[in-house]
């Protein structure tokens, strides 16, 4: 039951991308939406992302330099640690797992919306691929924004290290920056941005899937949004297992 | 003009529709009407294509749309306008944006001229101090106007109007429906009209279908609909004491 159930929704996720990777009826609307989107999904996260990124830098550093460094560690370990926590998983994954609740609830309950009082209907009427107008230029312009609120998120962490090593007086703010100096590979960052293109595809796609096929009212629609919510959770939780792996 | 032809639908083993056969003519209001749970909103959604019938033809200007490619149904769409119960206005836009999006995503006119358009559909249901304003922010009558003015902006051959009056006092459904037919006569458009409103089956009913437990129980126009000896028509028309009223003084003045 459970996999019938599942390879139904599958085919029918397989069924919308067809739909939604369409060439665009219209380039000047498909730019209007495409901007639109990066500002509504991209520009309007990033004060959560520096926000969260600053504080978990933060904790991090204190975490590591109270609680795991001993003496035989070097003083540049904190500095080491935050970073490549940072750069490693917290931008790329755990970043996005907060996203897939802010911006999958958004789309999905938009989405939502819009198919229960007919909109959708309405731009179908009108002979609009509605799937491509509506979904293309969100996981378009999500997969656009996504490496730069990595890159935000990355800055934000490492600097509230340096505000806590400023303030807390709990690591000078040479050894920070000896560690965060130490053994630099380019690649984790690469890697976390790779990463992060995978995963702003899956917050898209999944929450546009379950926005656009509510059926029935406005508990439906809260019930497409958690549930858009926990599958691109689980999915990003399963991809980054996978992606880890292969990229590393 | 919109014809069906043996149209059935049915939903896993419940069938909807069964055998509708009839004819809408351009430059007429036909109305489509029934009790609640009748079928007549899925007999729209088939017309439009919403849902494809389970066999049957319906046919624009003898254009089988059952049988049309995806890209065909896309060109006849272009075709036709439609006024949804709840209007369907795109909340993130305002009432110009709304009107003009028709226009911008088919029309290849500059700004200037798709503007200029929109403005006189706006002006054709006296909205046009309301363009800056957002759905959210109007009447759900303002709504139904400015819905009409999008489903005209590309001068479409086939109006469907889903309960146009639904949720709106006497006198505004009276302004909507004759809005619907001012517009129906001056574009000589297929206008299709669900209700079950009897002002606007008594008002602007130029042909009249009744639709009964799925099947086309009577057909006719609003002169006939209050003569009719339909036992099941009857019962739904003049299930309203002021419409029983109104036949028995008609047939009393007959007498």
């Amino acid at each position: 039951m459970f996999i019938k159930r599942f390879l139904t929704s599958f085919g029918r996720y397989v069924e919308l991308m067809g739909r939604t990777f369409q060439r665009p009826e219209s380039w000047r609307m498909f730019g209007r939406q495409y901007v639109k989107e990066m500002a509504q999904l991209g520009t309007d996260s990033i004060g959560i992302v520096l926000l969260i990124s600053f504080f978990i830098g933060a904790v991090i550093c204190i975490q590591i330099k109270l609680n795991i460094q001993s003496a035989w560690m070097p003083l540049w370990v904190s500095g080491y640690v935050t970073r490549e926590i940072m750069l490693l998983e917290f931008s790329s994954s755990i970043m996005c797992l907060i996203l897939s609740g802010k911006v999958g609830s958004n789309i999905a309950s938009e989405l939502g919306t819009m198919r229960t009082t007919q909109q959708i209907d309405a731009l179908e009427i009108m002979g609009v691929n509605s799937a491509s107008f509506l979904i293309l230029p969100k996981i378009l312009g999500l997969v656009t924004m996504i490496p730069l609120l990595v890159i935000f998120s990355t800055v934000s962490g490492v600097i509230g290290a340096y505000t806590t090593a400023w303030i807390g007086h709990i690591i000078t703010a040479s050894d920070l920056t000896a560690g965060m100096q130490h053994d630099f590979v380019p690649w984790f960052f690469w890697m976390g941005a790779i990463k992060s293109l995978f995963f702003a595809f899956i917050i898209a796609s999944v929450s546009s899937f379950f926005g656009y096929t509510v059926e029935g009212g406005s508990i439906d629609v809260g019930k497409a949004s958690t549930n858009a919510v926990v599958s691109s959770s689980m999915l990003i939780l399963f991809s980054d297992l996978f992606l880890t792996n292969l990229l590393s | 003009m919109i014809e069906l032809k043996r149209l059935y639908k049915s939903f896993e083993d419940k069938d909807v529709l069964q055998d509708i056969n009839t004819m809408f003519e351009n430059g007429k209001t036909n109305l489509i009407i029934g009790q609640s749970g009748s079928g007549k909103t899925v007999l729209m959604k088939c017309i439009v294509g919403l849902f494809d019938p389970t066999s049957g033809k319906v046919l624009y200007d003898g254009r089988d749309f059952v049988r049309m490619t995806k890209r065909e149904r896309t060109q006849l769409r272009r075709e036709m306008g439609m006024i949804f119960q709840g209007a369907a206005l795109f909340d993130s836009m305002s009432v110009l944006e709304n009107v003009m999006f028709p226009l911008d995503m088919f029309s290849d006119q500059s700004y200037k001229e798709r503007r200029r358009r929109a403005e006189y559909c706006l002006d054709r249901v006296n909205l046009l101090d309301a363009v800056d304003k957002f759905p959210g922010e109007i009447s759900g009558g303002m709504q139904k106007r400015v819905a009409i003015a999008r489903a005209i902006s590309l001068n479409p051959r086939y109006l469907f109007c889903d309960e146009p009056n639904s949720g709106l006092d006497p006198k505004t459904s009276l302004v909507i429906d004759e809005l619907i037919h001012s517009i129906t006569q001056e574009f000589q458009t297929t206008t299709i009209i669900n209700t079950h409103d009897m002002n606007s089956v008594m008002g602007i009913g130029e042909h009249i279908l009744y639709i009964y437990k799925g099947h086309a129980e009577w057909e006719g126009t609003k002169d006939e609909v209050v003569n009719s000896d339909n036992k099941r028509l009857n019962d739904f028309i003049f299930a309203s004491d002021l419409f029983r009223k109104v036949k028995e003084v008609e047939i009393a003045e007959l007498h």
